[in-house]
């Protein structure tokens, strides 16, 4: 699905682009009939919108954050991409919050047509696609395509984009992608890969590419070989970054945790808290979960098929004709954590978090993924002493 | 493409029961669903109305069959289709009961209310091919006589037994009176050489099971299917999650050995 790699440096060394260059990178894939997607600074966030150029990227921002709180600060340098993860990600375009699978008409007859919507050919560019989000993307692709059932629409939207990521040099307080194993260094799956370089020597980036595609957008962009300084101030600027990791998992199998803390008494605490509002499986970059909405015109005679976004959230979600499954919020706090850490696994083959602090942001009562994990972690270890000072 | 529904064609439509009907369909075009098996399920399309998971309750003559209980907008609005009338399907989804695994065993098939309606294509099939397995016992549980399935036929199941019995019933009935595992002294069966298929409320299923562990059935010859929310049945809208099982696709017949910790956890 994803465009053919090509071994970094084979055909397209590593090179610099001026910060002009990614002006240039904007306007070669709008030249290329791409939309382009990027951050931009709207209402005190960097969101992610369509950019008509690179002077709209948001020089100059960086972000505050902690669990429960979100602010733009300016920075003291002009560097575009020194901002974390803000309140959407690329699921809003690859994967929206709602779409029209099929309509159907009932003829008079009684007889019905049933058409399959076609997706809109799109080709999108993502600029700036963070290494764990570039993570959360492939984690999506295996839910939509890479089961028995293919979600076609998906594919389409996945396949065509085209991917430049950004590693990090700027995590923020509520990042732990270096305990997930997913950044802040670039990770296959990119077209471009970028790395923002800002110092003495002006501002820069060191660009290589990772598929053919990539490589042959590169070669169209001004551009200048690789010098040493550039790519060892880059390489130890994402160094820098891995440690300053604002938070942390606790160091073990998270899978195993979770299977082993199904009646822990830790969610009786965090469910006194949580408020089961959903915005952390909204903000969440892999959460899929969707409802469907079947709908008619007013001659009852065309018929729609809708689905939106849902959360394990709601309590609806589980609903039966007797009633819904999850009806405590301790139980729906705790199928969100521990599908997302463990259960992901057995499904698809991948944790279900990445690391990117969204959730924790976005919580209206600051409830924190890795605290929940290493209070969890704690009464695991709690438990089994209290085992084994009870055993002979 | 397992997204969009296939119209088919309601060619019958009969009551079993005052809320519960089943419903015939034959595919309207010239293009079929994939052939399904018995405890698989497909997802039925009301015009206008939405969309449910109803399992197959029959496959004979090409002819997709299910019995629908109405209980709530989408089922009902499937149980008043009229012949002729088209309904939108999908399938088929999921794990089905898996005979051929059980061939040579004795049979213990268990059905509480509307569950016989997944489990009677099996039961249909054991029938057909005698000397496949061992023993067939039928156990059936509904709520009153009124509310018994397909009762015409009970009586071609019993190979060598097929028994009734009823949580409440009038002065007229002469059969049993309570759980369904009461009948459960009347079959004949070699407990370690038996396969369970078992479909019916939860608390029926876990009560059922743990019955069948006790007489040495082993854990993962209990065959259970479980019922939880779904939408899309093709695994892309998390609703039918049972801890790590996706139901629609891992599921909805499940290994007892995997079901029942899965089972013992409250809201899960
Ligand atoms: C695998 C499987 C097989 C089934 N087989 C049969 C069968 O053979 N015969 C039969 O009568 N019933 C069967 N059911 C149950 C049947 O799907 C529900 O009774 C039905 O979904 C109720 O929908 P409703 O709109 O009539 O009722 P409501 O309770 O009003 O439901 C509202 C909506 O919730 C959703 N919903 C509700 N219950 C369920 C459910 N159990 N599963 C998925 N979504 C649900 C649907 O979108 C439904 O439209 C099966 C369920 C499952 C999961
Ligand atoms: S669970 Fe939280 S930290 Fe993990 S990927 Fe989702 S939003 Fe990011
Ligand atoms: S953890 Fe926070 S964001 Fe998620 S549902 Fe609970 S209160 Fe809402
Ligand atoms: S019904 Fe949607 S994932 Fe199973």
């Amino acid at each position: 699905m994803t465009a053919v790699a090509v071994p970094p440096d084979a055909d397209s060394p590593a090179c610099v682009l001026d910060g002009e260059g990614v002006g240039a990178l904007v306007r070669e894939l709008r030249a290329r009939g791409r939309t382009v997607i990027g951050p931009t600074v709207r209402d005190g966030a960097v969101v992610l919108a369509e950019l008509e150029s690179a002077d709209e990227l948001p020089y100059g921002w960086g972000v505050e954050l902690e669990a429960g709180h979100y602010r733009i600060r300016r920075r003291s340098d002009t560097a575009a991409f020194a901002h974390s993860a803000g309140p959407q990600s690329w699921k809003n375009f690859l994967h929206p919050e709602r779409v029209r699978q099929w309509s159907a008409d009932r003829g008079p007859d009684g007889g019905v047509t049933v058409r399959a919507e076609r997706p809109e050919p799109t080709s999108f560019a993502f600029l700036g696609v963070r290494p764990c989000d570039l993570r959360a993307i492939q984690i999506q692709d295996r839910v939509m395509t890479g089961g028995r059932h293919r979600d076609d629409a998906y594919e389409e939207r996945r396949s065509g984009a085209f991917l430049v990521l950004v590693e990090c040099t700027e995590p923020g307080a509520t990042c732990f992608c270096v305990s997930m194993g997913t950044g802040p260094a670039a990770q296959p799956g990119y077209d471009l890969a970028l790395t923002e370089v800002l110092d003495s020597a002006g501002h820069r980036f060191l660009a290589r590419a990772g598929t053919a595609r990539g490589a042959e957008v590169l070669r169209s962009l001004p551009r200048r070989p690789a010098d040493d300084v550039t790519r060892t101030r880059a390489r130890e600027d994402v160094e820098a970054a891995a440690g300053r990791m604002g938070r942390t998992m606790p160091p073990v199998d998270l899978r195993a945790l979770m299977a082993d803390s199904l009646t822990a008494e830790r969610w009786d605490d965090v469910a006194a808290r949580c408020l089961t509002c959903g915005n952390c499986t909204m903000a969440c970059p892999t959460c899929f979960c969707t409802t469907t909405e079947d709908v008619t015109d007013l001659t009852g005679d065309h018929a729609e098929r809708w689905r939106r976004w849902e959360s394990c959230y709601d309590l609806d979600f589980t609903h039966l004709p007797g009633g819904s499954v999850r009806t405590s919020p301790r139980s729906r706090y705790r199928q969100w954590l521990t599908h997302k850490l463990g259960t992901w696994w057995d499904q698809f083959d991948s944790s279900g978090c990445v690391g990117c602090g969204r959730c924790l942001v976005w919580c209206p009562v600051a409830i924190d993924i890795t605290e929940e994990a290493h209070a969890l972690h704690q009464e695991a270890l709690d438990r089994r002493a209290g085992g084994k000072d009870e055993a002979p | 493409m397992t997204a969009v529904p296939l119209p088919y064609r309601v060619v019958g439509n009969r009551a079993e029961t005052t809320d519960t009907r089943t419903v015939e369909l034959l595919p309207v075009g010239d293009g079929a669903l994939p052939a399904f098996r018995p405890g698989q399920f497909a997802m039925l399309y009301a015009f206008g109305v939405g969309e449910i998971p109803v399992s197959v309750a029959g496959l004979r003559d090409g002819v997709l069959t299910h019995t629908i209980r109405g209980v709530g907008a989408v089922s009902r609005a499937l149980c008043a289709v009229r012949p002729g009338a088209h309904v939108g399907v999908r399938g088929p989804f999921g794990t089905g009961w898996d005979l051929a695994t059980a061939a040579g065993r004795d049979l213990l098939v268990v059905a509480g209310g509307i569950g016989l309606a997944p489990l009677r294509p099996l039961v249909q099939a054991v029938v057909s091919m005698p000397h496949r397995h061992g023993r067939l016992n039928v156990l059936i549980g509904a709520r009153t006589p009124e509310d018994l399935l397909y009762r015409d036929e009970l009586e071609g199941w019993a190979r060598p037994y097929c028994g009734v019995t009823v949580d409440r019933a009038g002065t007229d009935w002469r059969g049993q009176v309570g759980v369904v595992t009461t009948l459960l002294d009347q079959a004949t069966f070699t407990p370690h050489d038996t396969t369970a298929f078992v479909c019916g409320p939860e608390v029926m299923i876990r009560a059922t099971a743990r019955e069948l562990l006790h007489r040495g059935v082993p854990a993962r010859h209990i065959r259970v299917s479980l019922e939880r929310n779904m939408h899309c049945a093709t695994g892309h809208c998390g609703h039918c999650q049972l801890g790590p099982l996706l139901l629609c696709r891992d599921g909805p017949v499940v290994g007892y050995d995997r079901a029942q910790p899965l089972l013992a956890v409250r809201e899960l």
